[in-house]
């Protein structure tokens, strides 16, 4: 290793530790402070395991909504033409570039107790639902385009000419080859989903056993001084973001290998 | 047929996900008129909260990009045990709850944290002050420099950086003359999206910083404290003026996407 690469080395790593490293590992050491049964209290007590059943729970619904309507909308973004698409394709990446908190407000001032539609989902379960489907809708979308623009058009007519139905010519032809694009895209907005906070906090209102998140709850166990619970449910999200980005690699190895 | 009915779905899904909730917050904010809603946001408060951010964003931002580009180049060019930990590190951030950064910061940097009682010792504010702040945007956004420069760092291959070593380049050199030039679309972009993030942070900074108005508040901070407090016109035009700060990033985003090279 020359000197150069030797320095990077040595700026790369003491950068990643001083900002990601070292904080998670407090985190760890703080979670095994309390011992084994200490930790396993506060993993099992009735409000942080309600929490988690909520967010596992919107999670997965709120990815499995995403699945079907980011490839819709990935389809519709490069196999259509319709005036305003250059429009619609730049705001897809709003959800990102909006800060949570705006989107928590702006969910609020449509579906919220002043809604100008009538409807009003506010301090419900579907609220919850409604805010993760904002913020996790670039996920899907922009995993599956770069796709679908790369998928050869002359596969499909070959299946058409051979006499395959266009369900048939989707099924076997398109669906195969975005499926690795569409599972990565889903683990990023479930994984995006677990841990969501700023545009949860204000529509939900965050009444335990009804409405109150994991992200929340760490939140509420923060503020009133429980640092244990806080720590063993923090835990248990760190885990379940270390899961998801093994997954996604797993896939991304699985999507190259196709390839090749 | 087919196709007018999936662009309906598509279409009618973001109108009632994206578009409607957006434009709403524009209506609420100018509800009463323009005037209510300018002089919330040019409060001595509000224009303190804007400095901050503005202020942590461009400590974080900068030291992000070089710590991005580094680690790229380290990925791509120069293997070494534990490339995977360091991937899955850098990577963290995109799927880690921010109060869970934030409660990370919050416990080292605590009174009984590993660094905390040092540092007050010595009469170093970290919690409930900028530095933590700056630390918990720069975890936040650590993921977006690396992951648009490492797809470009292969794309590109060695060769014309080993062409230029032959003929007798420093590494400085190489690095200035010839890869530097062919990521720097991929460094812009991703400035811009490591931006929005830092611009945009909420959970992790709520946690950290104490939330005192006038001293540790952030714009997205404001916003939460004028909505708790019922001041439901300083809530909404502070988030027009982010959700204007937003659209700039898109606007942005887009003037770049095309040349990031790949395709």
């Amino acid at each position: 290793m020359s000197p150069f690469s030797g320095l990077t080395l040595g700026v790369v790593v003491s950068y990643l530790s001083l900002v990601v490293a070292l904080p998670l590992a407090a985190l760890v050491w703080q979670s095994t402070k309390s011992g084994s049964t200490g930790f396993w209290q506060s993993l099992t007590s009735p409000e942080a395991v309600s929490a988690l059943e909520l967010t596992l729970l919107a999670s997965l619904a709120v990815a499995l909504v995403n699945a079907v309507a980011g490839t819709v909308i990935a389809w519709v973004l490069v196999r259509d033409e319709f005036p305003g698409k250059g429009v619609v394709n730049a705001l897809i990446d709003l959800p990102f570039a909006l800060p949570t908190i705006v989107a928590g407000l702006t969910m609020l001032a449509l579906y919220g107790p002043r809604s100008p539609v009538g409807i009003d989902v506010a301090y419900t379960r579907s609220a919850i639902v409604l805010a993760l489907l904002f913020v996790t809708l670039p996920f899907v979308v922009r995993t599956v385009q770069p796709v679908l623009q790369e998928l050869d058009h002359e596969l499909e007519e070959a299946a058409e000419s051979l006499g395959a139905s266009n369900w048939q010519t989707f099924s076997r032809i398109v669906f195969p080859n975005l499926l690795p694009g569409i599972l990565s895209g889903v683990a990023l907005a479930f994984a995006k989903a677990v841990g969501e906070f700023g545009s949860i906090v204000i529509i939900t209102g965050n009444i335990p056993f009804k409405t109150e998140v994991s992200s929340v709850y760490i939140f509420g166990q923060i503020e009133s001084g429980n640092t244990s619970g806080a720590a063993a449910a923090s835990v248990v999200l760190l885990a379940i973001s270390f899961g998801v980005l093994l997954l996604i690699g797993a896939l991304r190895f699985w999507a190259t290998r196709h390839h090749a | 047929m087919r196709r007018l009915t999936l662009r309906t779905v598509a279409l009618g899904y973001l109108a009632l996900i994206l578009l409607g909730p957006l434009s709403i917050v524009f209506w609420r904010a100018f509800e009463h008129g323009f005037g209510p809603a300018w002089s919330a946001v040019t409060t001595p408060e509000a224009i303190h909260a804007f400095r901050l951010t503005i202020e942590i964003a461009a400590i974080a931002v900068p030291a992000n990009t070089i710590f991005g580009v580094l680690c790229a180049l380290l990925i791509v060019r120069h293997p070494f045990p534990g490339k995977g930990l360091l991937n899955a590190l850098v990577d963290l951030p995109l799927a880690l709850s921010p109060v869970v950064v934030g409660f990370s910061l919050f416990l080292l940097y605590g009174r009984t944290g590993w660094f905390g009682s040092w540092l007050s010792k010595h009469g170093v504010q970290v919690l409930f002050a900028m530095p933590s702040m700056i630390l918990a945007t720069a975890f936040v956004s650590i993921p977006f420099v690396v992951r648009e420069v490492v797809p470009v760092l292969r794309e590109i291959g060695t060769d014309q950086e080993q062409a230029a070593e032959t003929l007798g380049a420093s590494q400085w050199q190489v690095f200035r003359r010839v890869t530097f030039p062919a990521i720097r679309w991929a460094v812009a972009y991703g400035v811009v999206l490591t931006t929005a993030r830092s611009l945009g942070e909420y959970g992790a900074v709520s946690v950290v910083s104490g939330r005192l108005g006038g001293q540790t508040e952030t714009a997205t901070l404001y916003v939460s404290d004028r909505y708790e407090n019922f001041d439901i016109v300083g809530a909404y035009s502070a988030s027009v003026v982010l959700a204007l700060m937003a659209i700039v990033v898109l606007l942005t985003m887009n003037l770049l996407r095309p040349k990031e090279g790949v395709h």
